[in-house]
């Protein structure tokens, strides 16, 4: 009983985590068809902002929650204004593009920031169930992850930015006409997405510890997330997140971490192969 | 045509074999060489066939990994080069198929090829330890194989193939590879890729087997990229996991877009100049590397979408074409359209 409780725990863990590093590029993928390979950077860049403030002696939580999204918010403001509007429909183009910067931005940090990693602590110490010890940590986790995709869920469903931000998305022309200036939402998306990455990076900073190549780690995973779901940015992020973290936990189980990051990866090139354009390009093809 | 491909040919020839004496670093010269041919086969790949793969690294590594693991197995290293030919062309081919056969395009396929890369990196560093062996080749985990067998002279197989002589050969099989893909893309089969590039429904409505043709511009591709991973682990002499690295991808890509993905010379200029950067960068510690190499690939998607030598070929093109009187015409037409095509 306390054993299945931790598994349960640990899969839903496993499936919050791909959640919240997903939920920026999910958001800039399904709004705006943009791939910014540079998103683990914007983790990184989460997670440094969230450690230098709290070492500055700002509070754990409001560096986690509000220096690191914002610090990614101003980047990700500038990378738009300088790079990504430039390449707005050329889909290979801002890949590569954002793939640059994400090299410029590892040899930036390590020119900045050194090649340690830099860690803080977690502000939440662990309990028991049962006889097993489970980290506090990983349930606030999950906890923000429900919360991220709940906001994200609220705001384009029931505010009136979300709706312009929708019409936007599906017919650009028509929004244009309606005296929306599309260019200004796709704007303040890739704004919204960046802050999102910046927030996973400072949720993840007390659990990995951050150096200069940290992003690599992540961006793979969302990447991988995104393209598989399809999108729809809500459904489609829960729908493969939710596959891929319960196949990653389980064979981490039955087996290795290492046989667990395996059997995602595979899951994600035969779910490919299935379903060549991700789970909501045949599934819940009308939800957000 | 014929007269050009000859041209470029004996250019190229005395390149090759004058480049010793201009660069006395051999050594270095070498692995500009094998990055030449690895930038080639994803020149080919993504420049001619429209496919744009993140994981041409996992067939160098291939090549690689299968001529150090054949050579500590097999007596003779030749056979071992071959071996290391053949497992990644059809590694290329099961994957093609799988892709082209699935229908999978763009991003859909960047995302595959970058996941097997990233599959054939992690399961590579985890087997450290002994059960993982294959036949009596350890392979090493995290640090990789080192110790086997290089090749060995044809005619003497008791002196190794290095420096001077390593150089000179694979500066043969990339003027071959070179102009073996030329011939390739007059060939009917590269005409017809060409076409499918252009327009993939017109060319299958013409009748083309679309997916056969991509499947098999893949495996060349795939096959070219493994050979110069067997170079590779000829100069190196050690292959470790590295090779599948994701930054190995990367640099790939860069090379060719820097150089020029709309032609075969432009992705080996690029590896050479950003391979001598990167040596360059490498011997100083005021400005990283990554930070200098991830700069000049944003500049060159946004200023230089064209890459370094489509984008100067039009000069020499309109001098010579001034020198000539007629027919310039319709070769300004095609030029033209071309360039057109490049600016969508």
């Amino acid at each position: 009983m306390d054993f299945s409780a931790v598994v349960v725990m640990e899969i839903l863990y496993a499936i919050a985590v791909l959640v919240l590093i997903s939920a920026g590029l999910a958001v800039i993928f399904g709004m705006m068809r943009v791939i910014n390979l540079a998103h683990g950077e914007f983790l990184t860049l989460g997670g440094y902002a969230a450690i230098m403030s709290n070492q500055a002696g700002l509070n754990i939580y409001l560096s986690i929650l509000v220096a690191a999204p914002l610090a990614a918010a101003v980047f990700g403001f500038l990378v738009e204004r300088l790079i990504v509007r430039f390449l707005y429909g050329r889909l290979i183009n801002t890949m590569l593009a954002t793939w640059g910067l994400s090299l410029a931005m590892i040899g930036g940090f390590s020119m900045i920031f050194g090649n340690t990693t830099t860690g803080i602590t977690t502000p939440i110490s662990g309990f028991a169930v049962g006889q097993y010890q489970v980290s506090g940590y990983n349930l606030f986790v999950i906890v923000i992850a429900a919360l991220v995709i709940g906001g994200v869920y609220l705001v384009l469903k029931t505010t009136r930015a979300g709706l312009v931000a929708r019409g936007a998305m599906q017919n650009p022309e028509m929004a244009q006409a309606f005296g929306y200036n599309t260019r200004r939402v796709y704007m303040f998306t890739f704004v919204a997405g960046s802050a999102l990455a910046g927030l996973a990076g400072g949720v993840m900073a007390p659990l990995v510890g951050i150096n200069p190549a940290a992003g690599a780690a992540y961006i793979a995973k969302a990447f991988i997330t995104v393209i598989s779901g399809g999108t729809a940015v809500i459904s489609g992020t829960l729908a493969s997140a939710g596959l891929f973290g319960f196949v990653s936990q389980t064979f981490t189980f039955l087996a290795t971490p290492v046989v667990g990051e395996i059997a995602l990866l595979v899951a994600a090139v035969v779910l490919l192969r299935l379903l060549p354009t991700g789970i909501t390009g045949r599934f819940l093809k009308d939800k957000v | 045509m014929l007269r050009e491909a000859l041209v470029s040919a004996l250019i190229g020839l005395v390149l090759l074999l004058a480049a010793p004496f201009l660069f006395d670093d051999i050594y270095t010269l070498t692995v500009l060489t094998i990055y030449g041919l690895l930038a080639l086969s994803l020149g080919f790949v993504w420049g001619f066939g429209g496919i744009l793969c993140f994981g041409q690294a996992a067939f160098f590594g291939l090549g690689a990994y299968g001529f150090a693991i054949a050579s500590i197995n097999f007596a003779d290293p030749w056979i071992a080069a071959l071996v290391s030919l053949i497992i990644p062309a059809l590694f290329a081919a099961a994957l093609g198929a799988m892709l082209f056969y699935g229908r999978l395009s763009d991003v859909y396929l960047a995302v595959v090829t970058l996941v097997v890369t990233l599959i054939l990196f992690k399961f590579m560093n985890s087997t450290a330890g002994s059960a993982y062996k294959i036949g009596n080749a350890r392979l090493g985990g995290y640090n990789g194989i080192p110790g086997f067998d290089t090749l060995t002279l044809p005619w003497d197989s008791s002196e190794y193939l290095i420096n001077e002589y390593l150089y000179y050969f694979c500066a043969l099989i990339l003027l071959l590879a070179y102009l073996g893909l030329r011939w390739l893309l007059t060939a009917p089969f590269g005409r017809i890729l060409v076409g499918i590039r252009e327009n993939e429904l017109r060319a299958e409505l013409v009748g083309y087997d679309v997916r056969l043709i991509k499947t098999l511009a893949f495996a060349i591709g795939g096959m070219l990229a493994g050979l110069s991973g067997m170079l590779f682990a000829n100069w190196a002499e050690i292959v470790t996991p590295a090779l599948f690295s994701l930054s190995q991808s990367a640099e790939i890509i860069i090379w060719v877009i820097v150089g020029g993905a709309g032609s075969l010379l432009g992705p080996i200029v690029g590896a050479f100049v950003l391979g001598a950067l990167k040596f360059f960068l490498g011997q100083q510690t005021l400005v990283n590397n990554l930070f200098v190499l991830g700069s000049i690939l944003v500049v060159t998607v946004l200023f230089l979408p064209r890459g370094i030598v489509p984008t100067l070929t039009p000069f020499f093109k309109r001098r010579r074409r001034r020198s000539r009187t007629a027919g310039g015409g319709e070769r300004g037409g095609r030029n033209a359209r071309r360039r057109l095509r490049h600016a969508r």
